[in-house]
C-alpha cells in the first residue's frame, strides 16, 4: 500500500531495491516454485526446521531399526536405571528403555500429527471451497457450521469425542481433525474471496478466461499456498495436543510408547528422576519448533509481503 | 501571484541582495547507507526561498528533491539517511547545528510540510480535529477545547464545508481533495515562515488538483510565506512558481525564473521535460519521451549524470562533471537568476 | 452499531445452539453409554447405572431428552452432577472464579511482558535486546504448557522451594500456573507487537507527526502506540476467551481448583453433567469474547465498519 503511494522520499533505498532486479534479467526467468524454494532455503530457521522434521520422519519410519530395545519390554531387574551405560537415556519405573520409547513415540507423533491435519485440511478445503465458490446461502450455512466447531477449544472438544469413542490413535486423530478444520475452511474461503476480486483475476476474466480456467490457474494455487503454510504449522500444534491428551489420560492407551504418556509417568518422579520427563520434553519441543520453523518459512517464502 | 525579483543562489553571488532569505540551502549532501553501498541521494544542492516567494523543485522520482526537503525539515530516516555535508540556513541560522530539541520547536511554528498522500500521511485512528488541534496543544499549550475551536477555524479557512460538524470525523471519511485541504490546514496552523509541499496534488483527481493548488497559492500570499513546491509535473508549476530548480541525480542541473525556463531552457534535461508535456497543437504526433532510466545512485555515471540519456552528449560529458554556472545572453549580459550545469548550455539556450 | 450487535448476538445464539447439538449428539446419540462411556476398568455397578438412567431421564425418547436439555440450559440450569448430586452450576461457580483469577493474572503478565518486550525490540531494532527478545520468542513457541509447567515446578518448587507444589488458591501459589499459561502468549504478543510496531514506525503518518514538531515521546506514545496496539488487543481478547474456558493442562499440573481441573476430574469420574457444563460454558465464553473483540476492534480502529 505505502509502496505504491510513496513519493521519492528515501529515494536512495527505493532505488537500490529496484536496481539489482533490472540489472540481472537473465536470472529472473525462474519458475514460481523455484523461486519459492529458493526463498525457503535462504531462510536459515526454515532449513533447521526442515532438518528436524526430516529426522523425525526418519526416526518414525525406521523406529524398529533405530531403537536399541523393544519399547514395551519390561526389564524388571533394571527399573529406573539412570541414563548412561546399557540404557542411554535410562529406563522407566517398569524397566522400559527410554530411548527406544522416545524413538517409537516419534511414530505416534508423526502418525497422529500428519493424519489429523491431513483430515482437517481435507474437510476444510472441501467446505471452504464450496462456501467460497457458491457464496450466498450455502456460504452462510457452511460458515455457521464452521463457527460451531471453531467455538470448541481444541482440547475440550477432543475430550468430548474421546469420551465417546474411547482412547486410541483413531479417536485422537478424528477428534483433533473435527475441531481443526474450521480454520482451514475459513482460510481457504477468505483466500478465494480475495483472489476472486484480485486485479489479476479480473484481468484474466477481462481477457476472456473461463471460470474453470480462473479457478484452476489462479484461485487454487494462490489459496492452496495459504493452506499449506497453515498445515505445516498445525502439525506441530496437533502433536502438542496429542501429547496433552495423553498427559491428561485421555489420549492413546497408557502403555503405548508415546511422549505424552512418558511425560505423564515421569511427572511422578519430578525432582527425583528428572530424565524421565526431560528427554521426552526435548523431543516434543524440538518437533514443535521444527514444524513451526517450516511453517513460518513456507509462509514467508510463499508470500514475501507478509514478512 | 507574487512577483519578487530573483537572485541566483550560487554561493559566490549570495549577499548581493539585502533581504535574508527565509531558507537557504548550501552545498547540501545527503547519503543513505544501504546493504549494497552508500547511495548519494543529494550531491551539493544550493537553493533559497524568500518570504512570499515560491520555488518549484522539479525532478523525477529519485532525483533527490524529496530527500532535500526531508533534510530541511529534519525528518530524514536516519539511519540509514544522514546529511553528509552542507548548511541549511533558516533566516540566516544554520539549523543543522541546532540540537534536536531546538529543531523540533522549529517544525510547526516556523516550517511545515505538506505530504503527497494525505490518506497515509494522516493518522487513521485519530479524528482530524484531534490532529489539527495537536499543533496548538503541543506548541502553544492550548486547552483541548480551545484547540478544537482553532481546528474548526482552520478547517473553515481551507474551505471545508460544515467544518463544525466534521471536526470529529476521521481521515478516511473525507474525499481526497478534502483530506489534502486538512493537510494544508495542519501545515498552516501556526503560520510558519516556510512551507514545503511535496507533490501536494499528485494523488488527487485532475479536477481537484487546480482547486488545491489555488488554495495553497492563495494562503501563501495571504501569510507571505516562503513555499517550496516539489513536483514532477511541469504543468502544475507554471502558474504558481516564481522560479524553478530542476534536479537530476541529486544535483540541480538548471535554475531559472519560471517563464524564462519555459521559453529557453538551458539544459537538455529541461528541454526533454518540456517536450514531454502533451500539447493540444501537436495532436496526432508521437509524444516525446526521454530515453533510458534514471541513473543508479549507487554507481552514478562518470561525468554528467544525464549523459547516458542525453541526445546531445559529447565525449567531454562522459568524463567531466559540468559545474553549475551562470547563464548569459549571447552578448554576454548576465541573465539574472539563471544557472545551468551543462557543458553546452550556450548551444542549448541559443542554438 | 446497535443492529450489528443484535445480529452478532443472534449469530452467537445460533452457534451456541449448534454447539449443544454437537455436544448432545456426541454424548447421547453416538454408540456408547452416557452414564458409563469410558467403560473398561472403571465400569459402574449396573444398579447405579439403572438408577442414573432413570434419574436423568435417559430412558425418554431422544428428542424429548434434547428438548429438556436445551430448555434447562436456556434457564441456566445444567442439572445435577452424578457423584455429589448437587446442581452443576453450584459446583462450578467457585471453580469458575478460580479459573478467572488465573486467566486475569496470565493476561496481565502477557500485557506487561509481551507488550514491553515487543516495544523494546521494535524501538531498538537490531540491538542486543532485540536479538535476545527475538531469539527467546522464537524458541518459546516450541514449549507446550505441560513442559513449561514441569520445568517451572522443577526449578522453583523442587530446587528453590519458593512456591508450593500444589496450589492452595493463595496468590503465592498462583504465580507459577499464571506464568505457565502466560509464557507462550507473552512470546506471541511480543512478536506481534514488534512486527506491527516496525510497520507502524515506517508509516507516513509517523513522519507527519515528526514533521509537526511533536516531541518523540508524543510521537511514540500517541501516534505509534495507538496504532500498534490494535492487533495485540484483539489477540489478547481471543486468548482471554480461551483461558476463561479452562486451562486443562495448567490447572491439572498445579492442581488449581478451576473448571479445567473440574473437567479433567469429571472425565475420570465419568461425570457427564459436569463435562457438559464446562464445555458449554467454554464455548459460550469463547463466542462472547469474539464478539467483544470485534466490537473493540471497531472502537480502536475507526476505519473498521461493522456491517
Amino acid at each position: 500500500m505505502t509502496e505504491l503511494t510513496k513519493s521519492d522520499a528515501g529515494a536512495g533505498t527505493a532505488q537500490t531495491a529496484a536496481v539489482p532486479a533490472e540489472a540481472e534479467p537473465a536470472i529472473k526467468r525462474i519458475t514460481q516454485w523455484g523461486e519459492i524454494r529458493h526463498r525457503f532455503m535462504a531462510n536459515r530457521l526454515a532449513v533447521v526446521g526442515l532438518i528436524i522434521v526430516g529426522l523425525l520422519l526418519f526416526a518414525a519410519a525406521f523406529a524398529p531399526l533405530l531403537a536399541p530395545y523393544d519399547p514395551l519390554h519390561q526389564d524388571l531387574a533394571n527399573t529406573l536405571a539412570s541414563p548412561g551405560g546399557e540404557h542411554l537415556l535410562g529406563t522407566d519405573a517398569l524397566g522400559r528403555d527410554q530411548l527406544s520409547r522416545i524413538i517409537y513415540g516419534a511414530r505416534i507423533a508423526v502418525i497422529i500429527g500428519l493424519a489429523s491435519i491431513f483430515l482437517a485440511c481435507l474437510i476444510g478445503v472441501v467446505i471452504g471451497a464450496l462456501a467460497g465458490y457458491f457464496g450466498k446461502a450455502i456460504d452462510s450455512v457452511l460458515m455457521r457450521v464452521a463457527d460451531v466447531f471453531f467455538a470448541f477449544p481444541l482440547l475440550i472438544g477432543a475430550i468430548v469425542i474421546i469420551i465417546v469413542m474411547g482412547r486410541g490413535v483413531a479417536p485422537v486423530v478424528i477428534s483433533l481433525a473435527v475441531f481443526s478444520w474450521p480454520t482451514v475452511s475459513r482460510l481457504l474461503r477468505s483466500s478465494i474471496l480475495s483472489v476472486r476480486e484480485a486485479d489479476y483475476v479480473l484481468a484474466a476474466r477481462a481477457l476472456g478466461a473461463g471460470t474453470t480456467r480462473i479457478i484452476v490457474r489462479h484461485i487454487i494455487p494462490n489459496s492452496i499456498a495459504a493452506v499449506m503454510a497453515y498445515a505445516a504449522f498445525s502439525v506441530g500444534s496437533a502433536i502438542v495436543a496429542e501429547a496433552a491428551l495423553s498427559f491428561l489420560g485421555v489420549g492413546v492407551s497408557p502403555e503405548v510408547a508415546e511422549w505424552g504418556n512418558m511425560l505423564s509417568a515421569g511427572r511422578d518422579f519430578l525432582g527425583v528422576k528428572d530424565y524421565l520427563w526431560v528427554y521426552p520434553s526435548i523431543a516434543i519441543v524440538l518437533t514443535v519448533l521444527g514444524f513451526v520453523f517450516v511453517g513460518d518459512g513456507l509462509r514467508d517464502a510463499l508470500d514475501p509481503k507478509l514478512r | 501571484m507574487t512577483t519578487s525579483h530573483v537572485t541566483a543562489d550560487v554561493p559566490a553571488q549570495r549577499g548581493t541582495d539585502g533581504e535574508t532569505p527565509v531558507l537557504e540551502v548550501r552545498d547540501l549532501h545527503v547519503e543513505f547507507k544501504t546493504r549494497e553501498g552508500i547511495v548519494k541521494a543529494v550531491n551539493g544542492v544550493n537553493y533559497s526561498v524568500k518570504a512570499g516567494e515560491t520555488l518549484a523543485v522539479l525532478g523525477e522520482s529519485g532525483s533527490g528533491k524529496s530527500v532535500t526537503a526531508q533534510a530541511i525539515m529534519g525528518i530524514l530516516d536516519s539511519p540509514p539517511g544522514r546529511v553528509a555535508k552542507g548548511e541549511i540556513l533558516f533566516k540566516g541560522q544554520d539549523i543543522l547545528q541546532l540540537p534536536e530539541a531546538e529543531r523540533r520547536k522549529l517544525r510547526g511554528p516556523k516550517m511545515a510540510m505538506i505530504f503527497q498522500d494525505a490518506l497515509s500521511a494522516l493518522n487513521p485512528v485519530f479524528s482530524v480535529g484531534n490532529q489539527l488541534g495537536e499543533m496548538f496543544r503541543v506548541h502553544q499549550g492550548m486547552s483541548k477545547k480551545d484547540a478544537k475551536a482553532k481546528a474548526i477555524e482552520l478547517m473553515d479557512r481551507v474551505k471545508i464545508p460544515a467544518a463544525r460538524s466534521r471536526v470529529g470525523d476521521y481521515p478516511h471519511q473525507f474525499s481526497g481533495g478534502m483530506r489534502q485541504r486538512i493537510m494544508i490546514a495542519m501545515a498552516l496552523a501556526l503560520e510558519p515562515d516556510l512551507i514545503i509541499a511535496d507533490e501536494p496534488t499528485t494523488a488527487l483527481d485532475v479536477t481537484v488538483q487546480a482547486q488545491v493548488m489555488d488554495l495553497l497559492a492563495e494562503l501563501q500570499a495571504e501569510y507571505h510565506m516562503g513555499l517550496i513546491l516539489i513536483t514532477h509535473d511541469l504543468g502544475v508549476v507554471a502558474d504558481v512558481a516564481d522560479k524553478i530548480a530542476v534536479m537530476y541525480a541529486g544535483r540541480i542541473v538548471e535554475q531559472a525564473p519560471v517563464h524564462e525556463l519555459y521559453k529557453r531552457p538551458a539544459h537538455p534535461y529541461t528541454r526533454g521535460l518540456l517536450d514531454s508535456i502533451p500539447r493540444l497543437d501537436q495532436k496526432g504526433q508521437e509524444l516525446y519521451a526521454i530515453k533510458g532510466l534514471p541513473p543508479n545512485l549507487l554507481k552514478p555515471p562518470t561525468g554528467c549524470a544525464f549523459s547516458p540519456r542525453c541526445p546531445k552528449a559529447q565525449d567531454i560529458c562522459r568524463t567531466e562533471l559540468p559545474p553549475l554556472v551562470p547563464v548569459s545572453e549571447q552578448d554576454g549580459t548576465e541573465l539574472v537568476g539563471r544557472v545551468s550545469a551543462c557543458h553546452f548550455w550556450k548551444e542549448q539556450i541559443h542554438g | 452499531m446497535g443492529r450489528y450487535v443484535i445480529r452478532r448476538l443472534g449469530q452467537m445464539i445460533v452457534v451456541l445452539f449448534g454447539a449443544t447439538v454437537v455436544l448432545f449428539c456426541t454424548l447421547f446419540i453416538l454408540p456408547g453409554d452416557p452414564v458409563g462411556s469410558l467403560g473398561g476398568d472403571k465400569a459402574r455397578d449396573p444398579a447405579v447405572v439403572a438408577e442414573l438412567r432413570e434419574r436423568y431421564g435417559l430412558n425418554d425418547p431422544l428428542p424429548v431428552q434434547y428438548g429438556n436439555f436445551v430448555k434447562n440450559l436456556a434457564q441456566g440450569d445444567l442439572g445435577e452432577d452424578f457423584t455429589q448430586r448437587r446442581p452443576v452450576t453450584e459446583i462450578l461457580q467457585p471453580k469458575l472464579v478460580n479459573t478467572a483469577k488465573l486467566a486475569i493474572a496470565a493476561i496481565i503478565i502477557d500485557i506487561v511482558i509481551g507488550v514491553l518486550a515487543g516495544l523494546i525490540a521494535a524501538l531498538f531494532r537490531y540491538s542486543f535486546w532485540d536479538v535476545l527478545i527475538t531469539l527467546l520468542t522464537t524458541f518459546a513457541v516450541g514449549f507446550p504448557s505441560f513442559v513449561i509447567g514441569m520445568v517451572l515446578q522443577k526449578f522453583f518448587v523442587v530446587d528453590l522451594g519458593l512456591f508450593p507444589l500444589i496450589s492452595d488458591g493463595t496468590l503465592n501459589s498462583m504465580i507459577l500456573p499464571a506464568f505457565t499459561l502466560a509464557i507462550l502468549d507473552a512470546a506471541l504478543v511480543a512478536r506481534l507487537m514488534r512486527g506491527t510496531m516496525l510497520e507502524v514506525l515506517r508509516a507516513d503518518y509517523v513522519k507527519t507527526a515528526v514533521a509537526k514538531g511533536l516531541p518523540r515521546r508524543t510521537v511514540l506514545l500517541k501516534h505509534v502506540m495507538r496504532n500498534s496496539i490494535i492487533p495485540v488487543v484483539t489477540y489478547l481478547g481471543i486468548s482471554f476467551g480461551t483461558l476463561l474456558g479452562g486451562a486443562l493442562i495448567t490447572e491439572a499440573i498445579f492442581n488449581w481448583d478451576g473448571i479445567g481441573l473440574a473437567l479433567v476430574q469429571a472425565v475420570q469420574q465419568q461425570n457427564n453433567p459436569i463435562i457438559i457444563g464446562v464445555v458449554t460454558f467454554g464455548v459460550a465464553v469463547f463466542v462472547l469474547l469474539n464478539l467483544i473483540v470485534d466490537l473493540l476492534y471497531a472502537v480502536l480502529d475507526p476505519r473498521i465498519r461493522l456491517a
